[in-house]
């Protein structure tokens, strides 16, 4: 075990020589993305080691240490590593644990503090947590969050966002069952090598792999019969993990459906984006102005060369730009509405009835305090805006049971059918 | 011919018709959750009474039917949008349909954008609900319809979900309410809850129709709704058949019946529920645990033949009343343990009449009643004591073990624990209203599926796989059992599942532990509910620890108060309860009155005895009983009140602007009101929240989910434009003050963006104008130019400068206020210690000053004699500290300041509000119970919601003062 060294406030810090000896645990969210992010810190000499534990032990585990009233995903997450801690895999002397945290006005920026409170209580108190966050939190000796650590960062949210479209646009029509899986596959499996070695990250390398991804899956043989087209939108851990949502994308997949997810890479837009708004709105210093407005340039760089990679093949259906999608909601709701997923909630969901994807599940944690406002508290005003917007708003909780969630999405798909059914008889004739 | 299913939670519904869609059969009935069975038997009628078809359109609908559909490759319709198809066939005029089923509330929007929605999972059952009401108040649910007609008046009950609902009924009828008066309550809280959960901003107008179980048996119901939505809507022909007719329509599929038949009969259930260990292996087992528990028994004596003092103990409870006679050896003599159908007091009556006269020459020393009808009865039969049901079971339990260091009670509806500290009661978790109903809970379960309780619970006591349900609400529980059952978990497993539950609840939902160490080595359970031998093994299963029960498990409340009666006695005391003479002239009579002291508005209940002694119950404060001159003068909640009441209006040039009175604004009203005054605005706030207040703006709530004080500001945006006022301003502030006491200074979520949904749910705001910018007076150097920027979208004429000047006014005016506010508490401070009295500071956030959200609980805290002071009047005192949670929130950091400012004082305790469903408490709660324990002192949390009952809360505070010795 390497040797325990706490701050002034007491904190448990993160060491240069944990670094080098420890293996950090850190939990499931989206399964391409996440894959794909843990070697980028490979390659700066960390040992990363994504969860990808599932079963309802990892919910009995969350309830038994957090707060059960406390959002469902702070019971999943700490679930999660608590679980794997308490497995008997790891040595637990030589384990730490990595989680993110935004800093928001939510109450999601307290994870890590649920986190330490829960290992305390099940005596793993020697554990390190690190948290992994751009505000200046809680630093580590043995952990940073370098520039070209957040380079490749946003260039894996990039390519897991690309694999992720790619995927949900391909699959449900694949003539060969399983080829498209495949695909995700070999390319995750490339893209981990390089990034392993650091490379894969320059714009112009991204262009270049994009490209190739892109034309590998425009070539996979499909058959486009329509399919209820269905968009996910919601609180980040819920909508992208299967774990928190009682394996939502297979239930969809399962009922015929295309799903489309919106990326992660216009959420890391929209905290970067907040803090130019807030400065907007409020006032503050205009070299933070500066240096913000630059990491914000450069992630829409990264952006447009998704969009027009992906534009390369005239089957798929790009992502709307982040300034686009942001237009949307002028008038709806304020740019000020920073907290959680915010404004961009709704402008996902009017973003995706645009692009044809209106039966929309807006997913949530039961109680979840932004999504009251920017969730089922803008669907009403979607609906002003687009008729043909079929919004359903379902709860995640340990205790709500997966037969009712699908009930309602199944309420959902059966006005969507209709429609569909409406629109083919109007093309018939 | 065309077969529709509609397999609902409770009931099997079935339509066919011939091919010109005529009827020609139909069928309802209950299928006691066995689906399966049921389904087979149906079609199997179906096909001997049309043997010569082979094939039939056939589809299935319902809740509950997706699983059998899909092994039996039946289609499926989802039987929201089945209803929908038979509405748009058969009544094409309709504009909303409302179908209450046995679990599911429903509203579909046919007009004007289709819209289907259903009932969150949090809203729970509707007419599983009203059954259970009509079971509570002793009626069958017809017997209900008929009383609501005979109503004369009707009380709020809570409406969000039926756990809640029974918390407010069952102290009616404990304060002796009249049946129908609760029973019309019952309805219009069905109706209100429908309306809040469902319409979510939508108005209900036009042609409605009414379908499903319950609207169509119980005209009162549907009376309800018409007077709800100030309209008449149409109970159609077949209303109970229409999702039904829906599935038949939409089958588009002919299918062989036999084969279907045999599908469904061969449909073997998964059996990939998740399970745990059984509770006990064999019967050898279960033989050992009982001799263990066995041995655990109260002294006995004859009552007969027993010379000397008595004491009798009376537990008025919720669901049950327990009365026990003792001797002078603590001895129990005689004991009677009834249901309570609604009013203990002729339970009580008939007890003592039957003890007169078993043991006329009996010598009652003293007599104590505690539990929910304690005051009632206390008075009705003038029992010499009354205590709080945590000491009386404190002292019994005491009883079997002395050294006791936990005491857990699982009643009828509400778990009580607490930790026992240096002798005391010292940390006391009573459930909160939303995991109530735990005991009930089983028996609701057992009569659904035709079980007596006792019977029910055996079926689990050698269970194989009991059923994992988890640790939540009994609703939510409610539809994992319905789950487990789908993939195919046995009645046995069910039961033992449910006893499981029921501990988990007490631990992790309750109590919180994480360990058994935490609740000691020393553990009284009691309570009815552990008579239950699979909840008592379920328990030292989750524990790892052998605890004690005593054989009177379910009357140790009762016991607890005779043994306390007996300590309190003077050496040759004489109870003063009722003689037998008396007793054979007493009367009961109830009147309803509304109480019009101060703006509470409490229904109380006058009960009026034979000899002329009246007992008030429902009230909140001591004045209409004692017509005293209210406690003001020591609560620091009322002066706050009314300190933000006396801003009123002033004529200005610009015209009136209105404020919403609710959120933040109760501490932000002296600003704002300052700030457009100084720009020649009259400020019109809205008036004082209210019920009615709240309702008048219920249905365009988007998310039932939230806090009430959110859902408030509904009822306060309508009441102003209810009023005229053209203009109103409610700014979004995702920041507040920064007080220097936390890491960040946000609002949270709710009270900083709340405006946006204002703006977007209230059609009524059309044509008016809502300034809901962003506006972040944390700055207050940019504050003038940002403000004004806002301000010049809407007005013209405003000048940088007079916003500068406002702004200066404003910020003084606020600095004003908070000092005054904190100059009045530091004076009451001073005074309560100068009376000596106790200080208990009730904290949460300015907003539950509002009467409306806090039920009245600073005047209770007052009627005890103690003063009440809010957070912000110390969090001054404390210095920025490191929190073991992120410090980010400006109301909640005075929390943190004020617990560790409490925790230095011997004459102060704390006392926090927490709204329900207020996901940011989950954190705060925490920490400052987390602080306050750190330092020797009792954590009080009081849970608050649209409940406007505040027997729980009684308790808690009893509990407290007893604890602290006040």
């Amino acid at each position: 075990m390497a040797k325990l060294i706490y701050d002034k406030t007491g904190r448990l810090l993160f060491t240069k020589e944990m670094r080098r000896e420890y293996t950090l645990l850190f939990p499931m969210m989206a399964p391409i993305h996440f894959t794909i992010l843990g070697n980028v810190f490979r390659h700066f000499g960390y040992h990363p080691e994504l969860l990808t534990t599932t079963g309802p032990e990892i919910a009995q585990t969350g309830l038994k240490y957090v707060h059960n009233d406390t959002c469902y995903p702070a019971i999943l997450v700490i679930g999660q590593l608590i679980h794997a801690l308490q497995s008997g895999k790891y040595d637990l002397d030589k384990v730490a644990l990595m989680i993110t945290q935004t800093g928001g006005g939510c109450r999601a920026s307290n994870y890590i503090y649920l986190l330490r409170k829960a290992l305390k209580k099940a005596g793993l108190e020697h554990i390190p947590v690190v948290s992994v966050n751009l505000s200046g939190m809680e630093k580590n000796p043995g952990f940073k969050l370098t520039l070209p650590i957040i380079r490749r960062v946003v260039g894996a949210i990039v390519y897991g966002d690309a694999l992720m479209l790619l995927k949900n646009q391909t699959k449900p029509y694949e003539q060969n069952d399983g080829q498209t899986d495949a695909l995700v596959d070999h390319w995750t499996d490339y893209l981990v090598k390089k990034l392993n070695k650091g490379e894969g990250c320059s714009k112009k390398e991204i262009r270049e792999t994009l490209k190739q991804i892109v034309a590998d899956f425009a070539n996979v043989p499909v058959c486009r019969t329509p399919k209820v087209k269905v968009g996910v939108v919601g609180e980040i851990y819920v909508k992208y993990a299967s774990l928190g949502n009682n394996n939502l994308e297979d239930f969809l997949a399962s009922q015929d459906c295309e799903v489309n997810l919106p990326g992660i890479l216009s959420f890391a837009l929209f905290k970067v984006d907040n803090r130019l708004e807030d400065i907007k709105l409020y006032g503050g210093s205009k070299l933070k102005f500066f240096v913000v407005n630059k990491l914000m340039r450069y992630c829409e760089a990264l952006e447009s060369i998704l969009i027009e990679s992906i534009k390369e093949a005239p089957q798929f259906i790009p992502p709307s730009p982040y300034q686009h999608t942001k237009s949307l909601v002028k008038g709806v709701i304020g740019y000020g509405d920073k907290m959680g997923e915010g404004w961009l909630l709704t402008a996902e969901m009017l973003e995706l009835v645009e692009m044809g994807y209106e039966n929309i599940v807006c997913t949530q944690p039961f109680g979840c305090l932004p999504n009251h406002i920017c969730g089922k508290g803008m669907i009403r005003k979607i609906r002003e805006i687009d008729e043909r917007a079929n919004i359903v708003a379902i709860d995640y909780d340990a205790g709500a049971t997966r037969v009712n969630q699908e009930n309602r999405i199944k309420l959902m798909l059966a006005v969507a059918k209709e429609q569909l059914t409406n629109k083919e008889d109007t093309c018939g004739i | 011919m065309r077969i529709g299913l509609d397999i609902g939670s409770t009931t099997i519904k079935c339509v066919v018709l011939d091919d010109q869609n005529h009827f020609i059969y139909q069928s309802y009935e209950r299928h006691f959750s066995q689906i399966i069975e049921s389904c087979g038997q149906l079609l199997a009628k179906i096909r001997s009474r049309f043997p010569e078809q082979q094939e039939a359109y056939l589809a299935i609908s319902g809740s509950a039917g997706i699983g059998i559909a899909e092994n039996a490759a039946i289609p499926f319709v989802q039987e929201v949008y089945a209803a929908r198809v038979c509405v748009n066939r058969l009544l094409p005029n309709t504009d909303v349909v409302i179908e209450l089923g046995g679990e599911d509330a429903k509203i579909l929007f046919l007009t004007n954008g289709l819209e289907v929605r259903m009932n969150g999972s949090c809203a729970g059952g509707t007419g599983a609900f009203i059954d259970q009401m009509a079971s509570l108040l002793n009626v069958t649910p017809e017997e209900l319809d008929t009383l609501a007609k005979q109503k004369e008046k009707t009380y709020t009950i809570a409406s969000r979900c039926g756990v809640f609902a029974k918390t407010d009924i069952q102290p009616l009828l404990n304060q002796g309410a009249r049946k129908p008066d609760v029973a019309a309550s019952i309805y219009n809280a069905v109706v209100s809850q429908t309306i809040a959960g469902l319409a979510q901003g939508r108005e209900i107008t036009g042609n409605i129709v009414y379908l499903g179980g319950p609207l169509t048996f119980s005209s009162s119901l549907r009376q309800s709704f018409d007077e709800a939505l100030h309209t008449t809507g149409v109970c159609p022909e077949n209303s109970l058949y229409y999702v039904a007719i829906g599935a038949a329509f939409c089958a588009d599929q002919s299918i062989d019946l036999k084969k279907a038949s045999d599908a469904i009969a061969h449909y073997q259930a998964k059996g990939n529920f998740s399970y745990r260990a059984p509770l006990f292996s064999d019967q050898a087992e279960y033989d050992t645990f009982l001799t263990r528990h066995n041995r655990c028994r109260a002294p006995r004596g004859d009552l007969l033949s027993y010379h000397g003092k008595t004491y009798i103990g009376i537990d008025a409870g919720s669901t049950t009343v327990k009365a026990v006679v003792m001797g002078e050896h603590n001895e129990l003599l005689h004991e009677v343990y009834l249901p309570n159908s609604g009013n203990p007091v002729p339970l009580i009556r008939t007890f003592l009449t039957e003890l007169y006269e078993q043991k006329p020459d009996i010598q009652i020393a003293a007599a104590a009643v505690t539990g929910y009808g304690e005051e009632l009865i206390r008075s009705a039969f003038c029992a010499d004591y009354g205590i709080v049901e945590t000491v009386a079971h404190f002292t019994a339990a005491k009883s079997f073990l002395p050294d006791v260091q936990f005491v857990i009670d699982i009643g009828g509806q509400d778990i009580k624990c607490f930790k026992i500290h240096n002798g005391a009661i010292d940390n006391i978790f009573l459930n909160e209203a939303c995991s109530s109903g735990c005991g009930s809970f089983l028996q609701t379960f057992a009569n659904a599926l035709h079980y007596s309780p006792e019977e029910f619970s055996k079926l689990g006591l050698l269970a194989k796989k009991p059923v994992d349900l988890g640790s939540r609400c009994t609703v939510f529980m409610n539809s994992s059992v319905k789950q487990a059952q789908k993939d195919g978990a046995s009645i046995e497993d069910i039961s033992a599942g449910l006893s499981l539950a029921v501990v988990k609840n007490a631990l992790y939902k309750v109590i919180r532990a994480s360990s058994p160490g935490e609740l000691g080595k020393k553990i009284v359970v009691q309570g009815g509910t552990f008579l239950n031998d699979a909840v008592l093994r379920a328990f030292e299963q989750e524990i790892g620890t052998e605890v004690i029960r005593p054989d009177i498990s379910g009357l140790m409340g009762a016991y607890g108060a005779a043994l306390y009666a007996k300590q309190k006695a003077q050496k040759d005391q004489k109870s003063t309860i009722i003689s037998q003479k008396e007793l054979a002239e007493f009367t009961h009579d109830i009147r309803v009155v509304t109480c019009g002291l101060c703006n509470n508005h409490c229904r109380l209940t006058v009960n009026t005895f034979h000899d002329g002694r009246k007992f008030i119950g429902g009230n909140r404060c001591e004045r209409p009983v004692t017509k005293a001159a209210s406690s003001d003068e020591r609560n620091l909640y009322a002066y706050k009140r009314q300190k933000l009441f006396s801003y009123a209006p002033v004529e200005g040039k610009r015209g009136t602007i209105g404020i919403p009175m609710g959120l933040n604004m109760y501490e932000l009203l002296p600003f704002w009101h300052t700030f457009f005054t100084k720009l020649s605005f009259k400020v019109h706030r809205s008036p004082v929240s209210s019920r009615a207040l709240y309702t008048n703006g219920q249905q365009t709530i988007p998310s039932d989910t939230v806090c009430y004080p959110a859902k408030l500001m509904h009822g306060h945006v309508q009441a102003l434009i209810d009023e005229g006022i053209d203009t109103i301003f409610y700014p979004c502030m995702s920041y507040n003050f920064d007080e220097h006491l936390g890491d960040n200074h946000y609002n949270c979520p709710v009270v900083a963006y709340y405006p946006e949904v204002i703006g977007a749910n209230m059609a009524s705001l059309q044509g008016k104008m809502l300034i809901k910018d962003y506006v972040g007076i944390h700055r207050k150097k940019d504050f003038p130019k940002k403000m004004h920027a806002v301000l010049s979208q809407y007005f013209s004429d405003i000048t940088l400068k007079e916003v500068q000047d406002a702004a200066t006014a404003a910020y003084a005016e606020y600095d004003a206020y908070l000092l005054d506010i904190r100059k009045k508490g530091e004076e009451m401070i001073a005074q309560a210690r100068s009376e000596n009295r106790q200080i208990i500071v009730l904290s949460g956030r300015p907003y539950h000053v509002d009467p409306e959200i806090n039920h009245g609980i600073d005047k209770l805290i007052t009627s005890f004699g103690a003063t009440v002071i809010s957070e912000d009047v110390l969090s001054v005192h404390a210095k920025k500290t490191k929190r073991n949670v992120l410090n980010q929130w400006t109301y909640h950091a005075r929390l943190y300041a004020a617990a560790d400012y409490v925790s230095t004082q011997p004459d102060m305790e704390l006392v926090q509000l927490v709204s329900f469903g207020c996901g940011v408490d989950a954190i705060t709660t925490d920490e400052v119970r987390d602080i306050l324990e750190r330092n020797g002192k009792i954590y009080t949390q009081i849970k608050i919601d649209e409940i406007s009952n505040l027997g729980a809360v009684t308790i808690r505070l009893r509990s407290l003062f007893a604890a602290i010795g006040r």
